[in-house]
């Protein structure tokens, strides 16, 4: 649609401090429709412009009670499949439903650290200091050579 | 007017846009900043942790020269880089890029990016400049650390706020203005340097989908011409604006073929069963010296396939199976070969599910087994990525300790005194990918401080009054309209933003080599478009919206509409074809060394869009 929301189970994320697919969208399409006014119903959100979606998946991605899905795109994909991630925080699994009813599975790392433990200097020599120096903060060391190049 | 409260935000250093460019400018110029007791202010309309061209992730990182190691060298480097642009290209910048590209990804890695090693612990390559990586949360990773470094140094990070325009104080910028896509905020920042890293633009041109699908371009809808608005109304030099970028991908849902033909050294062939890069060989001789070393650039590959499909040889295909089948057969017996088969499998999908989920959902949906079956390959419709294998953005200065002589002051410093860009925003310097976005981001990071140390003075703003009330004249004019009609669709008042893109594109489209004219244009559909776009920009001036996402979404396409204009200009102003595989001036369809082998520079003031060549200096043999 291609994003949609399961009304079952989005609660508008009234236990959080703000809406998780609209905080994260990317192209600011996901929307609360907080009072139900709008016609979507009372605490839910909504995608509202689906032509504008690039499927980037984040919605699904962070949505705490896994109520954002993905239908592909209606001018071209044809029905009957799904894609569904389950976003760890190492890992990724990905199930993949195939149009014939067949069923894959898939498992990746997305990260090697502690989230929100990247160190700018990433724990190399942070290096000269030198404000007018061509070296950048890090460099040269974590470059991989013992100077940076020059013409 | 709108009832807008006016947010004043004084800042050193402004960085518009919270992609790989200005994650890379985020960390370096905090560093830099916190040093020397200045301040750092970002400012973005997305969520920094999913903002830009790699929000939904990568599968792989584009540039990494490896010279430490010794796999590569910097001028092997920038010789692929302006031989695939048909020798368009500033050696000075693809060099700088180059030499700084290995230290961010290292960085990546230590903050937790995920890339693939061999049994000796070495990066995996795709191809020779290419690695492979578990990206998913690529973006997330390296806005972290940005974050981090922010934060660190009590910098502000400002989400869900749209840059409209520059504000200028004669030739230096002052500053930026826009709006919350939020809140009813009018912003105003005043800066004494602003870096320019709000990404290339999408949708100028007419997708091939128009229905529920037209969100599903290659690069991302949301990068809008921003960047390129923001330089060209601030009076910079730019270059490179006829240099559209056009990927070959998986047909549709354009899913990426970098690892199908890089990794698996899979074919691409025609309905027949021909190899159009084999078959056509000969045409390159057309295009040489540049069609005659490998690798052929990317616009000669494309245009290979285009002649095929002219020639009623389509669709064209990518040949998977056959791929997956011969990398698996060198396994040494049945158990090694299922094994090898699973593993490829799994890299396949990952592939599409790290950047491109929409291509796993086609070929589930359409039954596509990889391993069993090819898939159908198509060109896309033209983007403005000058990371990529497109070239425009802005001019900016060479680094200071080269010799080169592309050179007036800061490194990465536009024509406009303090004004500086990045990734998508600069031009002439292409292959820079994702990593070199994030090296070019901290380099101008940099020298973005530096120039505010040597000239520490807070620039006049002026009076915002004016800008204020165009920035929010569309809600006005729909509020003071829509009663006039049943529909608030169609009123004679105002166009809705949607509105104005399809015209937009429409216009792009069929007068300026889009899908539809087979990408082929000529002086007279050039000047035609001109005439077209002349009174769509007249008929900005009436757009309309009912909200602040629809603000939003006007002003976005009138960064598009800019874009455009430079692009259309400056195809004229170049006379010959140079990049047949990205479009084709039909009246002028061949390559003149002799006249063209230079960069086509444009200049917007007062009004006035000024043309002029720049040579191309060689500086690495």
């Amino acid at each position: 649609m291609p994003s949609f929301v399961i009304v079952e189970k989005c609660d508008g994320c009234k236990g959080q401090d703000k809406t998780a697919c609209m905080y994260i969208c990317p192209n600011d399409l996901m929307l609360l429709d907080k009072d139900g006014s709008l016609g979507y119903g009372e605490m839910k959100a909504f995608n509202r412009d689906p032509s504008m979606c690039w499927e980037c998946y984040n919605c699904v991605k962070i949505c705490p009670q896994q109520a954002v899905d993905v239908r592909g795109y209606a001018d071209f994909v044809p029905m009957g499949a799904s894609v569904v991630p389950l976003r760890g925080s190492d890992n990724i699994m990905w199930t993949v439903k195939f149009r014939d009813g067949a069923v894959k599975r898939f498992k990746f790392p997305i990260r090697t650290t502690a989230e929100g433990s990247a160190a700018p200097l990433g724990g190399f020599d942070e290096g000269d200091g030198d404000i007018n120096s061509a070296n950048l903060m890090t460099e040269p060391a974590s470059t991989g050579q013992d100077t940076l190049p020059t013409l | 007017m709108a009832n807008f409260e006016t947010v004043e935000v004084t800042t050193d250093l402004l960085i518009c846009g919270g992609g790989m460019a200005a994650a890379g400018t985020a960390v370096e110029a905090a560093y830099w900043a916190k040093k020397n007791g200045l301040k750092v202010t970002l400012v973005d309309k997305a969520a920094f942790d999913r903002s830009g061209a790699v929000a939904m992730g990568l599968s792989a990182i584009n540039e990494y020269v490896g010279y430490g190691a010794g796999d590569n060298t910097l001028a092997d480097y920038v010789n692929y880089v302006k031989q695939d642009l048909m020798g368009i290209a500033r050696d000075d910048l693809v060099y700088n890029i180059a030499r700084h590209v290995d230290s961010s990804v290292h960085l990546f890695e230590k903050w937790g990016l995920p890339i693939w090693t061999d049994e000796n612990g070495k990066y995996v390559r795709e191809g020779r400049w290419q690695i492979m990586i578990n990206g998913e949360s690529y973006k997330v990773i390296v806005a972290e650390a940005a974050k981090n470094a922010m934060n660190d140094a009590g910098f502000e990070i400002i989400e869900r706020v749209f840059i409209v325009g520059p504000i200028m104080d004669g030739d230096r910028v002052a500053g930026a203005y826009g709006f919350s896509t939020r809140d009813n905020k009018f912003y105003v920042f005043k800066a004494k340097a602003v870096c320019a890293m709000m990404g290339g633009a999408v949708h100028v041109f007419r997708p091939r989908s128009v229905g529920e699908g037209l969100g599903r371009s290659w690069y991302p809808p949301f990068n809008s011409g921003s960047s390129a608005y923001f330089t060209i109304q601030a009076g910079a030099e730019m270059t490179c604006q006829e240099i559209r970028f056009i990927p070959v991908r998986f047909k549709d849902a354009y899913g990426p073929v970098g690892a199908w033909f890089l990794l698996f050294k899979s074919r691409a062939t025609s309905a027949t069963g021909g190899e159009y890069m084999v078959e056509r060989k000969a045409e390159l001789q057309n295009w040489a010296p540049y069609g005659l070393v490998k690798p052929i650039p990317a616009n000669l590959r494309n245009y290979l396939g285009m002649l095929d499909v002219d020639a009623g040889l389509g669709p064209l295909y990518m040949e998977t199976a056959e791929a997956i089948q011969k990398l698996a057969a060198a396994a040494p017996d049945e158990k090694a070969f299922k094994k090898k088969m699973k593993s490829l499998e799994a890299e396949a999908w990952e592939d599409f599910l790290d950047m491109t989920v929409s291509q796993a959902i086609l070929w589930a949906a359409s039954n596509i087994y990889p391993e069993k079956s090819r898939s159908e390959i198509a060109a896309c419709e033209p983007y403005f990525i000058g990371s990529h294998s497109g070239g425009s953005g802005a001019w900016v200065s060479g680094p200071e300790d080269l010799e080169t002589p592309y050179k007036w002051g800061y490194g990465n410093m536009t024509t406009v005194q303090g004004l500086f860009s990045a990734g998508d925003g600069t031009g002439a310097s292409s292959h820079k990918f994702s990593s070199g976005s994030h090296a070019e981001g901290r380099y101008a990071g940099k020298q973005a401080i530096r120039f505010i140390l040597d000239n520490n003075s807070q620039p006049n703003v002026g009076d915002v009054d004016a800008l204020k009330a165009a920035c929010l004249a569309p809600l006005d004019r729909f509020e003071a309209n829509k009663g006039m009609t049943t529909d608030p669709e169609i009123n004679p008042n105002y166009i809705r933003p949607m509105s104005f893109m399809f015209r937009l594109q429409k216009i792009m489209d069929e007068y300026a080599g889009g899908v539809v004219s087979a990408f082929k244009t000529s002086k007279a559909l050039l000047e035609r478009g001109l005439e077209l776009l002349d009174m769509l920009k007249e008929d900005s001036e009436k757009l309309g919206a009912e909200d602040n996402y629809e603000l939003e979404r006007c002003w976005e396409n009138v960064h598009r509409m800019c874009q455009a204009e430079a692009h259309v200009r400056t195809i004229l102003f170049r006379e010959e074809t140079r990049w047949p595989g990205y479009y084709f001036r039909a009246d002028k369809p061949t390559m003149d060394e002799a006249n063209w082998k230079c960069f086509a520079n444009c200049t917007f003031k007062d009004g006035e869009w000024k043309f002029e060549k720049k040579e191309v200096v060689d500086l690495i043999g």
